[in-house]
């Protein structure tokens, strides 16, 4: 029975199942509370619970989002219950956290992850065209590293321990969302009061619908970044009937709820600088595709066992606190007395985006094995095969 | 003797990118090694995308896939 269920998510239909649910349950924590068109955010997310923490003081973006401690624990859940749980580490975690940290800046630049890019869209949002294009353009470039023999090397199978480090962290921040602790007068822990950090749907509701999409991506491999990856690669198209389940269900969604409008300017926390929404997200593209995972398929990973898909949210959690204290981070268009005025990046932000585009240039050249011209079978060969 | 292909420890895409090499090589039949159920899952997949024969084994916790025409 688990083997057949596990096929049944690995076949076509296990993948579209995933990416409907999340398309239908991202606009209905919106109409339950949630930011507009951030039904589901992971970058956006993790940037809040940076907030919460206080380790930015972005007033208006600062709430520990049950649905990032959701994904986790719904993986987790997954990954024992089908015996997957496998706790792994030591690939260049450095280098994770690094491209963890630059995705975020990215990320944040256009505002949102892939995740929200689609969502963005799903509710009539044309600024996440442009943001798209920059992500396959990103993930076009890790594709051509890819392909010359870029690689972050072996992890190692290690302590069941390891792997329950992300799955409790994620705990512990429940408890402190749950018991609203407070650690000084006014914070941390902070809790927006206005803006989209106040916005939210009910705690429960919120890790729930969390659970469910962790349970549900652990199983299909849901990847957003693979996606597009898997398409240029080796022209298959598994992974992304899972996404264009998704954009297709959260329109159709959207449309029954009435929560479309279609346009470039003033859309909901979003901006209408293209060239910016492009760069912020080419540079998440390809700190995502040289990390082997979208944020939302790194949380999964983690969940799993994964000690260096872990190092990877730790460093987006990370970036997330400069792009707010560094003022890095994309503002929304706003109107003004009915004039609109367009948001966009700071000078800092336009620099930060170009060193984080240097950092994973780097990072694709240096860290590559050589690749024979010749394509050699015996690839990776072991002395011994037990 | 099948030519071999140790892809254990390795993340996305790399299992993948690794066991198509070998299918592009021509010579079979080769022993994919991996340590997770996704590899062992995209692997799969990938084979017979290809039009080749796949044999999946459990040993212990790993997976040898035996890729054959």
């Amino acid at each position: 029975m688990s083997e057949r269920l596990t096929r049944f998510f690995a076949s076509r239909w296990g993948i579209i199942l995933a990416g409907a649910a999340i398309g239908i349950l991202a606009p209905l924590l919106q109409k339950a509370g949630n930011p507009p068109n951030m039904g589901i955010c992971v970058a956006c997310f993790e940037r809040d619970i940076a907030g919460a923490l206080g380790l930015h003081r972005a007033g208006v973006v600062q709430y520990i989002r049950p649905e990032i401690i959701g994904f986790v624990l719904g993986s987790l859940a997954a990954a024992l219950l089908f015996r997957e749980f496998k706790a792994r580490a030591g690939s260049a975690p450095i280098v994770r956290f690094i491209l963890g940290a630059f995705a975020m800046i990215g990320a944040l630049t256009f505002l949102g992850c892939p995740w929200r890019a689609l969502l963005r869209l799903a509710g009539g949002d044309l600024n996440a065209i442009l943001g798209l294009a920059g992500l396959t353009f990103g993930v076009t470039i890790g594709v051509m590293f890819l392909k010359s023999g870029y690689n972050l090397g072996r992890s190692q199978r290690t302590y069941p321990a390891v792997g329950w480090i992300m799955p409790l962290l994620m705990i512990g921040l429940l408890l402190l969302l749950v018991f609203e602790v407070q650690f000084a007068e006014g914070g941390p822990v902070f809790f927006s009061k206005s803006g989209p950090g106040s916005l939210h749907a009910a705690l429960w509701i919120s890790l729930g619908a969390g659970l469910v999409i962790g349970f549900l991506a652990q199983r299909s491999r849901f990847c957003t970044m693979g996606s597009i990856r898997d398409v240029i690669l080796m022209r298959d198209t598994h992974l992304i009937s899972g996404v264009a389940a998704l954009l297709v269900v959260a329109f159709a969604t959207n449309l029954v709820l009435g929560q479309v409008k279609v346009g470039f300017d003033a859309q909901p926390v979003a901006h209408s600088n293209h060239l910016w929404n492009f760069m912020g997200m080419a540079l998440a593209g390809l700190a995502f595709a040289l990390a082997g995972g979208c944020p939302g398929r790194q949380l999964f990973l983690s969940g799993e066992g994964d000690g260096d898909a872990a190092v990877f949210v730790l460093g987006m959690i990370t970036g997330a606190a400069f792009a707010h204290n560094f003022g890095l981070a994309g503002k929304a268009d706003q109107v003004a007395n009915g004039v609109l005025q367009v948001g966009g990046i700071s000078n800092a932000g336009i620099v930060a985006v170009i060193i984080g585009l240097v950092v994973c240039l780097a990072i694709g050249f240096t860290m590559r094995e050589k690749v024979a011209t010749q394509p050699s079978p015996r690839v990776a060969l072991r002395t011994e095969v037990e | 003797m099948a030519i071999q292909v140790d892809a254990r420890g390795l993340s996305c895409p790399q299992p993948v990118i690794l066991a198509r090499r070998a299918f592009e090589a021509g010579e079979f039949p080769i022993e994919v090694w991996l340590d997770t159920v996704t590899s062992r899952e995209n692997v799969r997949r990938a084979a017979e995308r290809a039009g080749l024969r796949v044999q999946v084994e459990t040993v212990g916790d790993e997976f040898r896939l035996t890729i054959s025409r």
